[in-house]
């Protein structure tokens, strides 16, 4: 058996693990890894998600199982020390000596500090690792301001991160433009204009000279004698190879760093190889993921004896997403050095400009760079690495075809041989014969299968595009089927319940399924059953989650809230105060939530119908908080009140929200009614929001906060009362009937074919003729609502569900809260 | 408070003490509930669909939630499992392992039913 060293357990040390194990018998190859960091692999591209979330797991590449199932000796937090290349070991800082055969260095870079003095001061950071984003994140609670120093691809990152931080952030860039690499002075001004619109302040040609403060940094002075005090600085400033450790064992090395490899990424040692970003491979170092997989490639084919694939140097392609504005460039974007044909298109109203080069002759593209609107990247990436004829027009390439025909610039033309995903070196051909062969019936399994859009993610449009064009190629059609339990879709089951009457999960799982059903298609046939009967839950409640099974919203530490309805956020003193009294009494924590409602915390299971039983009788109803259903319809105070106000918004709402509310659906539904166009109930981010106008109200669907927040979309305008409530009806049971389960309205309209002119034929223009029908479905649907609370207060079998144990009535001696402002909290999650 | 290592999973053979939990009509169809005995909290799960019964730990081992026995229950290529109701893990109800994640894998419990209650299996 051949011994393995990997010294290095980043993103490419890991790939060539993966592809050697993938591609040689296990027999053969004992595999030894050391990585300095103290933990598993981790993705570093998509490093600043790490902000959002702090969730390392989302980022690590491959849990400790897939180690162990390889058998891969993975040595965490473990530095290799010294190389003797005589004797064929390594050594690490514990001391372990470990024998070698064939030793890989992936040892990657370190960011690369300017010999600035100051750089040692306390607030002043590097971008390259969890534990520097951790520092960061500590320090950033702490300060006001912040400056990057560095305006190229990660510096732009990190400067994100920061404004998202709430800091006031500066970027301060030594040359006269922004990603001076990648993009030309027209292009970085654009991006630079749309920084600056954030709130990012940009300052250009700034040779930082020192780093003052009194222990902790407070500014930084710029050679022009001007200076910017800030509290905290990010060096992103370029990356330095780590090549110390071959240094020391006179491997050959560049005279600006980085472990000279041949094409096969062979050091000077041929039993040596270097792959990633220490690697210098004719004169170049690669600081992207791409070439890096590349190069790990190259190097397992070699060791295995095959000589013919070799690394011959990559493109800087690259796409990207930066602060929210796409960035791309490829091939070669300047042409500084080739004669060449440049066509060049700038909106700065729009903040787009796009750049590409053709050959003198106008027929191949060379390179070009996008700003602002980077949709057609894969397309001309391809076009210019495939050697695509261009279309008779190239300025479409820019522009897109204007009138007539399109010039069918789409995946089809691709040939089979193009190289869709660089990150994995995966061809089209290859995507499309394992569509076929293997009966992929899914992207996700065609990423599985081919490994396809599983680096950077940046080919994932054109995979999709890929799969289905495969798909519809072999005359499938496409089915979102609900899970291995039911081969329907959702849409397909609730139209066999309706057909067939039927009411009960199980009854549907004997019918139309197989197994013993999930946690996906349980509470998925919930919401059918209860879309269409709006029978009490109650009844079913196993085959709910938690929150409907006990018609609360369970919070950390197992205790539930609740939420009465106040509908339009409309309340007397008198029932406020039940409110507060009713939180007092059972010692709850009180918070306004932004539906206009109040929020009581940290009830436990046996407490909630004795709280219910109190609020009902002062006249309150469920809030319906814990149900995928209407929420809440916010108001502003309209006409009565307003001096604006055009109509009773509120008396609006509180119709709209009494009409629909105990209505399921297949995810959440929230609305408001504005009485004017200021909009103070912010209703265009509403599912459907309502604004009075001058002859009546607009009526706008499909708009969403949360992750993703989009404006509604104007579906009717000037409508009154009456027509607005229909068409509420019409879009509601439209969406119930055809919505994939927990899709919101926004992302069931982006993906309905037609979009909102379909909707409005539908829902407005009655084109297919349902609109009757779905009126009465509603009506229907709506007539048999009942409290569920009500229910369940006055019902001693129900209510006798409501506790922690079967065999005891104490509550779960476990759950434990602390004081925070006067008010309880849960601690925190359990390690 | 709560110890993980509280939790150990009993094979029927080496059980020593059957514990009378509480009759079979306290359990729901296809559904869970929570036992406690001396300390320990075991979620029993009354799988009327297989006509089967299984017992875990409540403790979710994910965020260290005591909560399994709120969780829905299933199949997965017809193996039984629960899903714990915060985050989705889900747990083999045969042997307990983690079905979707990296989580240790939860201690289960032998369950038997004679005339009409329901016993938990222990060792000690």
């Amino acid at each position: 058996m051949k011994k393995v060293v990997v010294i290095g357990n980043g993103m490419v040390g890991y790939k060539f693990c993966e592809k050697l194990r993938k591609q040689a018998d296990q027999s053969h190859y004992s595999i030894t890894v050391f990585g300095e960091e103290p933990r598993l692999a981790y993705d570093r591209v998509h490093l600043s998600e790490y902000f959002l979330n702090q969730n390392v797991d989302a980022l690590t590449l491959a849990p400790h199982q897939w180690y162990a199932s390889n058998h891969i000796d993975l040595h965490k937090g473990e530095l290799v020390a010294h190389i003797d290349r005589n004797q064929k070991t390594v050594t690490t800082h514990r001391g372990l000596q470990v024998p070698y055969d064939t030793l890989i260095m992936a040892t990657g870079s370190s960011p690369f500090i300017p010999s600035i003095p100051g750089t040692d001061k306390k607030g002043v950071f590097v971008y390259r690792t969890i534990e520097d984003l951790d520092a960061i994140i500590a320090y950033g609670q702490k300060v006001k301001s912040v400056a990057v120093l560095g305006g190229g691809l990660l510096g732009l990152e990190a400067a994100k991160a920061m404004l998202d931080m709430g800091l006031e952030t500066h970027v301060v860039e030594f040359a006269s433009r922004l990603m001076p690499r990648q993009l030309d002075d027209s292009g970085a001004a654009i991006l630079q204009a749309k920084i600056e619109e954030l709130g990012i302040r940009v300052h250009l040609l700034k040779n930082t000279q020192a780093i003052t403060g009194n222990g902790k940094l407070d500014a930084l002075h710029f050679a022009d004698d001007t200076k910017l005090p800030v509290d905290m600085l990010v060096i992103s400033a370029g990356i330095r190879p780590r090549d110390e450790l071959a240094r020391e064992c006179q491997l050959s090395t560049g005279a600006r760093g980085g472990i000279v490899v041949n094409d096969h990424m062979q050091t000077s040692d041929p039993d040596i190889y270097a792959i990633g970003e220490v690697a210098l491979h004719r004169e170049m170092i690669y600081g992207l993921v791409a070439p890096g997989y590349d190069m790990a490639e190259a190097a397992v084919q070699h060791i295995l004896g095959n000589a013919d694939k070799l690394f011959q140097g990559n493109d800087m392609s690259t796409k990207l997403k930066l602060i929210g504005i796409d960035v791309a460039s490829f091939g070669d974007a300047f042409c500084t050095d080739q004669p060449h044909l440049p066509i060049l298109y700038t909106d700065h109203k729009k903040g787009i400009y796009k750049r590409v080069n053709l050959t003198k002759d106008g027929k191949k593209l060379l390179g070009g760079m996008l700003v602002g609107d980077a949709e057609a990247y894969n397309i001309l990436l391809q076009t210019m690495q495939n050697g695509l004829a261009l279309p008779p027009d190239p300025e479409d390439l820019v522009l897109g075809a204007r009138g007539g025909e399109s010039q069918g610039m789409g995946v089809e033309c691709l040939p089979e041989e193009a190289q869709i995903c660089s990150c994995e070196n995966v061809s089209k051909g290859a995507i499309c014969q394992a569509i076929q062969d293997k009966g992929l019936n899914s992207v996700k399994e065609v990423k599985a299968c081919t490994k396809a859009g599983t680096g950077c993610g940046g080919c994932m449009p054109m995979v999709t595009d890929l799969f289905h064009h495969t798909l519809q190629s072999m005359g499938k059609r496409v089915r979102k089927t609900l899970c291995e339990h039911f081969d329907y879709t959702r849409q397909e089951l609730l139209d066999l319940v309706k057909v067939e009457d039927i009411k009960s999960y199980e009854a549907l799982l004997d019918r139309h399924g197989k197994g013993d059903g999930c946690e996906i298609c349980k509470p998925a046939v919930a919401s059918i059953l209860a879309s269409l009967w709006n029978e009490l839950i109650t009844a079913q409640d196993t085959i709910q989650d938690t929150n409907d099974r006990y018609l609360a919203n369970i919070q950390k530490g197992g205790t539930y809230s609740v939420v009465p309805r106040v509908a339009g956020g409309e309340i007397t003193p008198d029932k406020l105060i039940v409110i507060g009294q009713v939180a007092k009494k059972y010692n709850l924590y009180t918070k306004i939530t932004g539906g206009q409602r109040i929020d009581l915390f940290g009830a436990h299971l046996h407490e909630l119908p004795d709280i219910w039983e109190e609020l009902v009788a002062a006249g309150f109803e469920s809030g319906h908080a814990y149900g995928k259903a209407l929420r809440t319809v916010k108001s502003c105070v309209g006409s009565s009140w307003c001096r604006y106000g055009l109509h009773d918004s509120v008396s609006f709402a509180i119709e709209i929200e009494n009409r629909y509310k105990g209505l399921r659906a297949p995810h959440k539904l929230k609305s408001a009614v504005s009485g004017c166009i200021r909009e103070c109930a912010e209703a265009q981010s509403k599912d459907f929001g309502i604004i009075a106008t001058e002859k009546g109200w607009n009526l706008y669907v499909g708009g969403n906060g949360g992750a993703k927040p989009q404006h509604a979309q104007l579906l009717a305008q000037d409508v009154d009362k009456e027509t607005c409530i229909r068409y509420i009806d019409r879009f509601l049971m439209f969406y119930i009937k055809t919505a994939e389960p927990l899709t919101r309205t926004a992302t069931w309209l982006n993906k309905l074919e037609g979009g909102l002119a379909y909707l409005r034929d539908v829902v407005v223009n009655d084109c297919l003729g349902i609109g009757e029908q779905l009126e009465l479905e509603m009506q229907q649907t709506l007539a048999v609502y009942s409290c569920e609370w009500k229910e369940v207060v006055n019902n001693p079998t129900l209510r006798a569900r409501f506790k922690h144990f079967v065999n005891g009535e104490e509550p779960d001696p476990t759950v434990q809260f602390e004081t925070v402002r006067e008010q309880k909290v849960p601690v925190g999650w359990g390690k | 408070m709560i110890d993980i290592a509280d939790y150990k999973t009993v094979a029927e053979q080496s059980v020593t003490t059957w514990f009378k939990a509480a009759p079979v009509s306290a359990f729901p169809a296809n559904g869970g509930a929570c036992v406690l005995y001396k300390g320990k909290q075991i979620a029993v799960f009354n799988f009327t669909r297989r006509n089967e019964w299984y017992a875990c730990q409540n403790l979710c081992p994910h965020k260290m939630q005591m909560i399994l026995s709120r969780g829905m229950i299933g199949s997965e290529q017809g193996v039984p499992k629960v899903a714990c109701p915060f985050h989705k893990r889900t747990f083999s109800l045969q042997t307990g392992a983690c079905l979707n994640g990296d989580e240790c894998a939860i201690a289960t419990y032998p369950v038997k039913v004679e005339e009409g209650y329901v016993y938990i299996g222990f060792e000690e």
